[in-house]
């Protein structure tokens, strides 16, 4: 590594494109609606210039607490944290599959999972609308099931007047969109525990099963406790995307499943209050530096155990 | 693998013997946790295959198998908004591709050849646009635009795109840097070449395996972005996934699946080619 100073003019052609640009197009537009979260807008949704600085309160960041918003910030930390529960329900199984599997079916078994997340986020989306709604792949196979079920109780003779199958309403809610949330967030949980199970030195679990501990217990005790750096991390990153998610919450959630993404956007448009809205997205984006500044903590931290 | 398989299939005795119960560390060959990852692979293609399938079926109910067809392709096709918004989105993408390539090689080589002052807080900030929540970039955007009265269209959608893309390709340029060896570039000084045919022909030539898998990554996130260009396009300026959020809006028909699957298609194929690249060239990061 050389210092700049020995090579100024290299440095600047190199460095100084990118500089631009991140300030320019990146920093500024952020720099802006900061300022805008700490301003007033009027009727039309336009932020109030003059005077400036008699202009400037926290008028937004208090209706934040109001309890309306608080009401769906809460829905989108419980939604973010059930679907990445789940995810990690579904996705550590996954991960020490692979984890323990052959070594010539570790690579194809990892292309197989990172493969959906390489398709298009709205499509990968909204695929999830054709499974779910009333005439969806779902409900075709509970009919199904339901109509065998009369039809052997008819044969029988445990009855003949069966309702007919009513469709499950399962598209356009919240469990919808945290199904949406699982399906699109699992790759990024199941890549760090991989990464971590895949170091773990397995001789630990022979010593713990030679010992007489049971497989749950080895489970619990022993593969669980020294695999945390990689299940705290990939967590931590599935809730920060979920949480953020405004895709999700737009193509497969209902009227009443508006989570921050959506509020966030609705106030810069439709509700005409963009300072609200910037108040909302920096709310948002500390809280996930905050996380993810936990998530480096915690991997610097657990980095002296060597396993 | 084929010819031993030949060998052990006759004789299923054989077969016994090398496959016994499996040992306690086995994980991969119990039959439960087969289960789950099975379980796990539908729940994460189901959706995609059968949107995939549908696309092909000749029926306009996306419910049951009537047939094989291609006229969904044939009417997708000739779906004048649909190629509009394609081409627009091809040109959008090669724009943005051709801008961040060039900033982000530049200051990738710049971030891991140089020591300055405050390069921490400077590198946070370029792994910035990865890690924001996209409304949030998308709302900053439309804002800064509204602000100053840019209208909106294929400049601020393609403004956008760029800020996003290149810092991808300053990290995957940057990694691909790691494996350099400096003793080039000092032997090609000793040897009397001047530093710009040093860059030219021993530096650059070095960076090119990254330059191109960065472009690649560059060229896919751009034309599969959906939120940031919605909010930076304006009326006259849909782009492909935009026209088919518009269209999904309707209802789901198996003109957009067939719309769905070239995008599919055609993003996969690039990103497949540039994590080719990649690891060819000894650089196994997940960059992406």
């Amino acid at each position: 590594m050389r210092d700049w100073r020995k090579e100024r003019i290299a440095f600047a052609i190199f460095g100084l494109p990118g500089t631009f640009w991140i300030f320019a197009f990146f920093t500024f537009p952020l720099v802006l609606i900061w300022i805008y979260s700490f301003s007033t807008s009027d009727e039309l949704g336009n932020v109030v210039w003059e005077p400036f600085w008699s202009n400037l309160n926290l008028d937004a960041y208090a209706r934040s607490l109001e309890w309306i918003n608080l009401g769906i910030i809460w829905k989108s930390v419980w939604s973010g944290a059930l679907a990445t529960a789940i995810c990690l329900v579904m996705g550590f199984p996954l991960a020490m599959a692979i984890a323990f599997a052959p070594a010539r079916w570790k690579n194809p078994l990892l292309l197989l999972v990172v493969l959906p997340f390489w398709t298009n986020l709205l499509i990968r989306t909204y695929a999830w609308i054709a499974v779910l709604r009333t005439k969806g792949f779902v409900n075709i196979v509970l009919e199904w099931i339901y109509d065998q079920i009369t039809a052997v109780l008819s044969a029988i003779g445990l009855g003949d007047s069966f309702p007919a199958f009513q469709p499950l309403e399962l598209l356009y809610n919240q469990p919808a969109v945290i199904v949406g949330l699982v399906y699109v967030n699992l790759p990024f949980l199941v890549l760090p525990l991989y990464a971590t199970l895949e170091k773990f030195d397995k001789s630990y679990l022979e010593a713990s099963l030679d010992l007489g501990a049971t497989q749950w217990r080895t489970f619990f005790s022993v593969l669980v406790p020294l695999a945390l750096p990689g299940i705290v991390s990939g967590a931590v990153l599935t809730f920060i995307l979920a949480i953020g998610t405004y895709l999700v919450p737009d193509v497969l959630g209902g009227t009443s499943s508006l989570m921050i993404g959506t509020l966030i956007q609705r106030q810069f448009m439709e509700a005409r209050n963009p300072p609200f809205g910037a108040a909302l997205s920096f709310l948002l984006m500390y809280a996930t530096f905050a996380l993810l500044w936990i998530r480096a903590s915690f991997a610097a931290r657990s980095k002296g155990v060597e396993f | 693998m084929a010819a031993d398989m030949a060998i052990a299939a006759p004789t299923p005795a054989r077969r016994a013997v090398r496959k016994p119960r499996p040992t306690p560390l086995e994980y991969g060959r119990k039959r439960w946790l087969q289960a789950v990852v099975a379980a796990n692979f539908i729940f994460l293609y189901f959706p995609i295959v059968s949107l995939i399938a549908f696309s092909f079926n000749d029926s306009k109910r996306n419910v049951t198998w009537q047939g094989f067809t291609l006229k969904y392709y044939d009417q997708a096709f000739h779906n004048s908004g649909l190629q509009e918004a394609f081409l627009r989105s091809i040109g959008i993408a090669v724009t943005s591709t051709v801008v961040s390539t060039v900033l982000g090689a530049m200051l990738g080589l710049a971030i891991y050849r140089y020591r300055f002052p405050l390069k921490g807080p400077f590198e946070g900030l370029i792994y910035l646009p990865i890690v924001i929540p996209e409304i949030c970039m998308a709302m900053a955007m439309r804002s800064y635009f509204g602000q100053f009265g840019i209208p909106l269209g294929f400049m601020t959608i393609t403004i956008s795109h760029i800020a996003f893309s290149f810092p991808f390709v300053a990290v995957v340029v940057r990694s691909r840097m790691a494996g350099f060896d400096e003793s080039l570039e000092e032997a090609s000084r000793d040897l009397g070449a001047s530093p710009r045919q040093t860059f030219f022909n021993v530096t650059l030539p070095y960076m090119v395996p990254g330059i191109v898998a960065g472009a690649l990554l560059a060229f896919t996130l751009s034309l599969d972005d959906y939120v940031i260009t919605a909010f930076t396009s304006g009326p006259g300026s849909t782009t492909f996934p935009v026209k088919i959020y518009s269209m999904v809006r309707q209802s789901v028909t198996p003109e957009v699946n067939a719309a769905s699957t070239v995008l599919i298609v055609l993003t996969l194929s690039v990103t497949v080619i540039a994590m080719w690249i990649q690891s060819r060239s000894g650089n196994k990061s997940m960059a992406s």
